[in-house]
């Protein structure tokens, strides 16, 4: 079984006994490394690792999540993020460091329903993520259709240096915010581009572990 | 020693048992995984003439909250009997048997799930009997492993598990209802295939030293062949039936 670059897994199966470091999905039994879910395990270097097919989002710092406010506090929104765990993302982040609880009102700002793009600034066991929108390209969304794909996916929707999700752009003439939890804005003026790329990931979604997928999308971009 | 009386001949003195099978044999068993929209994880099993459905969700938060560990992810087991899964009418309240039967799939299950990667967390299996035929546990435990895999909870290995017994001072494969209800001893067996690990074991009856050591041996030759068709049911649900040969499409 050693030696292939990338083959289909499912939980409990031997990847390799060879020396290689197990990462993302993958438990040492051993000298035997498994996998812990149902994906395509990919050796690369001397690592292992296995991109799974299902699943929720588990957050890393510093990742691009889309998320949907669901409530709020006094201090702080509690946003979806299609993970296990709700988004954290604090009052004083928006309304800045003089933010007031008994002044400012919230919902002014964003209200429950909202999407936001925002980023991990923290997560650890102990705690729920904490989000910040305080960058370039974070904040409220006002525009978009909202598109999901399995977060495990994500890779493969934005292809070999950003080439895929280049091709879906240029050729919908549309713009997709790719948040790292499998959540997807897309803005096109033009309806029948936002419903082209709509379909490509859709088509990613249901099949990134093909053998083609990217040539497959780049075909239906062209025939349209 | 032990069964009740019955009419029907068991084993006959072909090696052939009352539903026509050898004694090695297992029931016709099939899976399917993803079969349903709402729940995160999904699978249905038909085990013989048991068909039961699997539901997960999770993890997700913990309610109430004092049941939460904030070292750990929990698990939660329902295995609950449709009031149409038996002859007559089972009360749908949970009765004391199935109680029993959700404890010992929870833990069961636990030794091969990594809960521990969700602190504060929770993962709930649901199992729903719509057919009873003996080895209704067995069944369900196998569907639940599928459908927390369809659910991509992480998990060191799949679940399989299959019965054997002892009908007609024989020990046989997988017991049906009949041979349940009239054999000497049943015994279902939770196995983790990869890891070798057996996570379930009950007895109901008795056995000798060497009965019960060739009635395991039997239990995890079954519970293999269920393996199988669990992989199958995952290949066709993630795969498209496809093999291992993989694609390498990634980024």
């Amino acid at each position: 079984m050693a030696g292939a670059r990338h083959q289909n897994v499912m939980p409990g199966d031997v990847i390799t006994t060879g020396p290689y470091r197990p990462e993302e999905h993958t438990v040492l039994d051993g000298k035997r490394i498994l996998a812990t879910a149902v994906g395509v395990s990919e050796i690369r270097d001397d690592s292992v690792r296995v991109v799974p097919l299902a699943g929720m989002y588990y957050p890393r710092v510093k990742d691009f999540v889309i998320g949907k406010v669901v409530s709020h506090t006094s201090l702080s929104w509690e946003l979806e993020i299609n993970s296990c765990y709700v988004g954290f993302l604090p009052a004083s982040d928006v309304f800045g460091r003089d933010f007031s609880a008994h002044a400012d009102d919230l919902t002014s700002h964003l209200a429950k329903g909202d999407m936001v793009a925002a980023r991990v600034a923290n997560f650890d066991r102990t705690r729920d993520p904490l989000l910040t929108v305080q960058d370039r390209d974070l904040g409220k969304i006002d525009i978009g259709e909202l598109a999901s794909l399995a977060p495990g996916k994500v890779p493969h929707l934005i292809g070999k240096n950003g080439s895929t999700i280049r091709a879906i752009e240029e050729s919908c003439r549309a713009t997709l915010a790719v948040g790292d939890n499998g959540w997807v804005v897309i803005t096109a003026d033009d309806p029948d581009g936002l419903l082209k790329a709509e379909r490509a990931v859709r088509m990613i979604d249901e099949g990134a572990h093909e053998a083609g997928i990217s040539e497959r999308v780049r075909s239906m971009l062209e025939t349209g | 020693m032990g069964g009740r009386d019955t009419d029907v001949v068991l084993l006959d003195e072909n090696g052939v048992r009352c539903d026509g099978r050898r004694i090695d044999q297992t029931r016709r068993v099939e899976i399917r995984a993803g079969v349903l929209r709402n729940a995160h994880g999904s699978a249905y099993i038909e085990f013989g003439d048991n068909k039961i459905l699997a539901g997960v969700f999770g993890p997700r938060d913990v309610h109430p909250k004092h049941m939460s560990d904030t070292d750990t992810g929990i698990l939660r087991c329902r295995y609950h009997m449709s009031p149409f899964s038996v002859t007559e009418r089972k009360n749908p309240a949970p009765s004391r048997r199935e109680i029993e039967i959700s404890k010992v799939i929870k833990e069961a299950l636990e030794p091969s799930l990594m809960l521990e990667k969700f602190p504060r967390t929770v993962v709930d299996v649901f199992m729903e009997v719509l057919q009873a035929d003996g080895g209704s546990r067995c069944a369900a435990l196998s569907a639940a492993s599928v459908a927390l895999a369809d659910a991509g909870i992480p998990m060191r290995d799949m679940v399989c598990a299959c019965a054997a017994g002892k009908v007609a001072d024989t020990i046989v494969l997988d017991v049906n209802n009949e041979e349940d209800q009239a054999g000497q001893a049943d015994m279902p067996v939770g196995y983790m295939p990869n890891m070798d690990r057996i996570t379930l074991i009950q007895l109901d009856g008795v056995l000798t030293p060497d009965e019960y050591k060739r009635c395991v041996r039997t239990a995890v030759d079954g519970c293999r062949q269920v393996y199988e068709v669990q992989k199958k049911a995952l290949a066709d649900r993630f795969f498209g039936g496809g093999g291992k040969e993989g694609s390498g499409d990634g980024a």
